[in-house]
């Protein structure tokens, strides 16, 4: 590297002669817009990735609210399991017992095991997860299969105009002690 | 030994580049002949080359217009669903609520930019003569990429999925109904005919095989759009490789006359 150097330099010194101070100069001015434009370019890099972020997050979605009305305390009888709200929303409305006590409430349709959809076997009175074959009772609990706890509960309450609501975006877990909230079922 | 060249000695930079430092005129060469982004450009061009009264830049611009399209192109994939039910719903969504969704206005206007100044750029070289000998076959090439950009244009104008598309592509796949002897209404229709059968009918010709149905539908639209994002491009990248390449081993940009 530095025999190099010495070459070139000694090549150099046989050209006719520059004024170096000049070159300096020019070779500043080059070196500032070369600088200003990769600064330019990198800030426009920088723009440019942060745009597309925000473009990736969609500001309108198609997939159903997470609150909706499912009905009023009326329509669900005792040891009633709804289905009719798994398919869109992903949600068992039931009227069933947790420790003695009567209540209506929502379990999500995920099996706790690997994330399949349970399927509601009225003759058994019990959820089947299709894929590792897991096993729920009514209330949710696990009984049978690999499962390692309870399906979770979703909020659900009295609205306004008396109807059901559940609200998809808070979980309740019965592990956890989670199910004595009364966020998370309608006494009956 | 300085910082940059201490940078420029490390196992992790000589790993990426594999020449030395641009410092004199050999490896200066070597820069642009070993790396894979440059590779494409002439080591050196003629000063000629370089005057824009000259070239109009035109291939230049086309070729910077697609990676545009490319870039913006990718980008509406994200949010176009070439179904009845979304096409024109998510086209309208870019326009009013996704952010950045101006991306779209980007990609139309990019498209229509693209047609005028590849059309420039063919002008530009019929005028300097450039498609003469030894460059004809580069010629057939580039209007090979001309009807390419043209069959680009016209398979993204099915996708927005409104009235003034799929008129506009009913009207110009009516067309393929009247190509001789594979249009099922054009001259020689009845050549193909096998025991008194006809070979080529509305269910059978060259339209059919375009529209993938006998009037555009939703089957018309799925083709569409995996041709103009996935079938066009790709051939089109391709003979844009063998373009550039050509012009480079054709003895460069021509001369002036």
């Amino acid at each position: 590297m530095a025999d190099e150097r010495d070459k070139s330099a000694a090549s150099e010194s046989r050209r006719p002669a520059v004024d170096r101070r000049r070159r300096g100069v020019l070779g500043a001015i080059f070196g500032s817009f070369l600088g200003v434009g990769l600064a330019a370019l990198g800030a426009a890099g920088g723009l440019w990735t942060l745009a597309t972020s925000r473009f990736m997050l969609p500001n309108v979605l198609t997939e159903p609210p997470s609150r909706f009305k499912v009905g009023f305390p009326g329509d669900y009888p005792p040891g009633y399991v709804e289905t009719k709200f798994k398919e869109k929303s992903g949600v068992f409305v039931i009227h069933g017992a947790y420790r003695g006590k009567r209540q209506v409430y929502a379990l999500s349709t995920v099996c706790t095991h690997l994330g399949c959809i349970v399927i509601w076997q009225e003759n058994e009175q019990k959820f089947k997860c299709p894929c590792h074959g897991s096993g729920f009772y009514q209330d949710g609990v696990n009984f049978e299969g690999p499962a390692p706890r309870p399906l979770a509960r979703y909020a659900i309450r009295i609205a306004d105009d008396g109807q059901l609501e559940v609200d998809r975006s808070k979980q309740f877990q019965e592990e956890l002690g989670q199910w004595d909230d009364p966020a998370c079922y309608v006494s009956v | 030994m300085g910082f940059v060249e201490r940078v420029r000695n490390s196992q992790l930079w000589k790993s990426i580049f594999r020449h030395p430092a641009p410092v004199d005129r050999r490896n200066r060469a070597l820069v642009v002949l070993t790396n894979f982004i440059l590779h494409l450009h002439p080591v050196s061009i003629k000063k000629h080359g370089l005057r824009l009264s000259y070239t109009w830049c035109m291939g230049g611009i086309t070729f910077f217009l697609f990676l545009v399209e490319t870039i913006t192109g990718v980008l509406l994939m994200f949010y176009y669903r070439p179904t009845l039910e979304w096409a024109y719903n998510d086209m309208l969504a870019l326009r009013d609520v996704v952010s950045l969704g101006v991306l779209r206005e980007v990609h139309r206007w990019g498209a229509h930019a693209m047609v005028i100044t590849v059309w420039l750029h063919m002008y530009r070289v019929f005028l300097t003569g450039s498609y003469k000998r030894p460059r004809e076959f580069n010629w057939v090439v580039g209007v090979v990429l001309l009807v390419l950009t043209l069959l680009l244009s016209f398979t993204g104008y099915l996708l927005p999925w409104d009235q003034l598309s799929i008129w506009a592509i009913t009207v110009g796949s009516n067309m393929a109904r009247a190509v001789p002897i594979l249009g099922h209404e054009g001259p020689g229709q009845q050549i193909l005919t096998v025991g008194g059968i006809d070979m080529i009918t509305s269910a059978s010709d060259a339209r059919f095989a375009l529209l993938g149905a006998r009037v555009v539908g939703e089957e018309t639209l799925n083709r569409f759009y995996v041709l103009h994002c996935v079938a066009i491009p790709l051939v089109a990248a391709f003979l844009m490789g063998v373009h550039f390449w050509r012009i480079r081993k054709d003895g460069g940009i021509s001369g002036p006359m």
